[in-house]
């Protein structure tokens, strides 16, 4: 018998592996984004600097980029392939069919995936290319809300002032968290992370980072909603932050 | 005793190319202490007396260990008490879920054709098996007792494995069709015991391309085959299989030249 040369990317098994990889590589930017996000709370010149340290060295930045890029593009390409093939499988649907062990997040990946990317698409335009793409004009045509060059930190309180901003941006996170309680302790399974000592840790850690991801980013429309932060009248120059 | 009149909507197919329908029957007086498949044989025969074709559904043991009953019921692979194959699900079973109308259909994926109304034609996890389920070496006439060295979990684990009876539940209550908990399963019972340890790596790789080729779907880590297998095979075989798989596709030492591995 003729053994099929097998490359991993073709099996099922080896599309999860990608899958798995690329979103351990997205779940560390998440990590990292919110803990450089908390300086927010450290006052605005911590969190203007860090946003300038951010793009001191620019091979890094783009670098960066490029590799969530290529993460997220993996990801999603992965994602399509086995969701098709899997629809492939069962062509013929069930007329009842019980969920005994699928919970919420694992049945609405194909939703807050999705969400997800809309959701970062949105985030981009806001945050990150906000001055290139609003210019002096009102972001999103809000009220008061335009663009301060080297003001990071004024962008993102004078944005969670405005309900058009907060809800999307709550909608988002809280699609990352159900995302994450299953991607997480499906990512440990996918790449074969499994010993009876530790198991039980793997819903831990999914239930914990989820968990931390959430509340985090939660907590800074609540803060600037509840006043506790609030736009500076500092002025900063930071080239960089063009 | 306690009895019921039940309302079924039973799957009718006439072969696989047909596209099937619903068929509605009433089960009448039936007693708690049947069986799902003696309510069944009961509707059959009353089909038959009238004239009609009796229902085609998979059974043969009988007592929970032929792997060969296979249908959804309610929504439930194999009905709806754990451990436990269509076969040895009683009606009180279905009583005691407060059921007054069932839907019964059969596995449902591309890689099991429906052969005719509940019959499903499951060839495909014998070609998972052939594809290298198996040990290939002559392994002589049986050894004595504790002559190779197994650790008791080692060999309780390898046999909660090996108690998969292929009777494919796990398959139709997957949201993808996928047969990774089969194939998990035979490929854990044979690799964790020394006798599986050459041909591990190659197994691995075999019987996931396997599995892929002939159309099953992959595995989202939902969990539902390890609720709906009448064995309770745990995923954590599924865990297990990826990892070997990882690794042999990883660690691959097959010069592309033609020669199979080990073959």
């Amino acid at each position: 018998m003729a053994t099929k040369a097998l490359t991993l990317y073709e099996t099922t098994i080896g599309k999860k592996a990608v899958m798995a990889v690329s979103g351990v590589v997205l779940l560390g930017f998440t990590v990292g984004h919110l803990a450089g996000n908390l300086k927010a709370y450290a006052g605005p010149t911590e969190y203007n600097e860090y946003a300038q340290w951010l793009r001191t060295v620019p091979a890094l930045l783009w670098g960066t980029r490029l590799a969530l890029l290529f993460a997220v593009a993996a990801h999603i390409y992965s994602a399509f392939s086995l969701w098709r093939r899997n629809k492939q499988a069962r062509p013929t649907r069930y007329h009842k069919k019980a969920d005994l062990a699928t919970d919420y997040a694992a049945k609405t990946m194909y939703l807050s995936g999705p969400i997800l990317l809309f959701y970062i698409l949105f985030h981009l335009v806001h945050l990150t290319f906000g001055g290139q793409i609003f210019g002096e004009g009102l972001i999103f045509g809000l009220e008061g809300y335009t663009w301060e060059v080297s003001n990071p930190y004024n962008n993102l309180v004078r944005g969670f002032q405005h309900w058009p901003v907060v809800i999307p941006y709550v909608l988002g996170v809280l699609a990352l968290g159900v995302h994450l309680f299953h991607g997480i302790w499906s990512m440990f399974q996918s790449l074969g992370a499994n010993h009876p000592k530790y198991n039980h840790l793997r819903r831990d850690v999914a239930i914990g980072l989820a968990a931390l991801l959430t509340i985090g980013n939660l907590s800074f429309p609540i803060a600037v909603m509840a006043g506790y932060l609030e736009p500076t009248a500092l002025r900063f120059n930071f080239p960089e932050l063009g | 005793m306690k009895t019921k009149n039940l309302k079924l909507h039973v799957w009718r197919q006439n072969g696989p190319t047909d596209t099937g329908r619903f068929e509605d029957h009433v089960a009448e007086n039936v007693s708690e202490h049947m069986s799902f498949l003696e309510m069944l044989d009961e509707l059959n025969e009353r089909l038959i007396a009238d004239g009609k074709d009796p229902v085609a559904f998979d059974h043969d043991c009988r007592e929970g260990i032929c792997g060969m009953c296979s249908m959804v019921i309610n929504g439930h692979a194999h009905g709806p008490h754990e451990r436990t194959t269509t076969c040895q699900i009683h009606m009180r079973h279905l009583f005691d879920e407060g059921w007054d109308e069932v839907w019964v259909e059969p596995w449902r994926a591309s890689a099991f054709p429906i052969q005719k109304d509940l019959v499903v034609e499951r060839q495909a996890l014998d070609e998972i098996i052939h594809a290298g389920g198996y040990i290939s070496i002559r392994t002589g006439s049986a050894r004595d007792a504790n002559e190779a060295p197994i650790p008791k979990p080692i060999a309780d684990r390898a046999f909660d494995a090996a108690t998969c009876i292929g009777c494919g539940a796990c398959v139709a209550a997957c949201p993808n069709a996928s047969a990774s908990l089969f194939t998990a399963a035979k490929i854990a019972h044979l690799g964790l015991l020394p006798q599986g340890q050459a041909e591990r790596m190659s197994r691995a790789k075999r019987m996931v391309a396997k599995m892929d080729e002939l159309g099953f779907g992959g595995c989202t880590n939902h969990g539902e085959c390890e609720k709906a297998c009448p064995k309770g095979i745990s995923i954590d075989f599924i865990a297990q299989m990826n990892r070997d798989l990882l690794k042999a596709v990883i660690t691959d030492r097959d010069v592309p030249s033609g020669h199979g591995d080990g073959e």
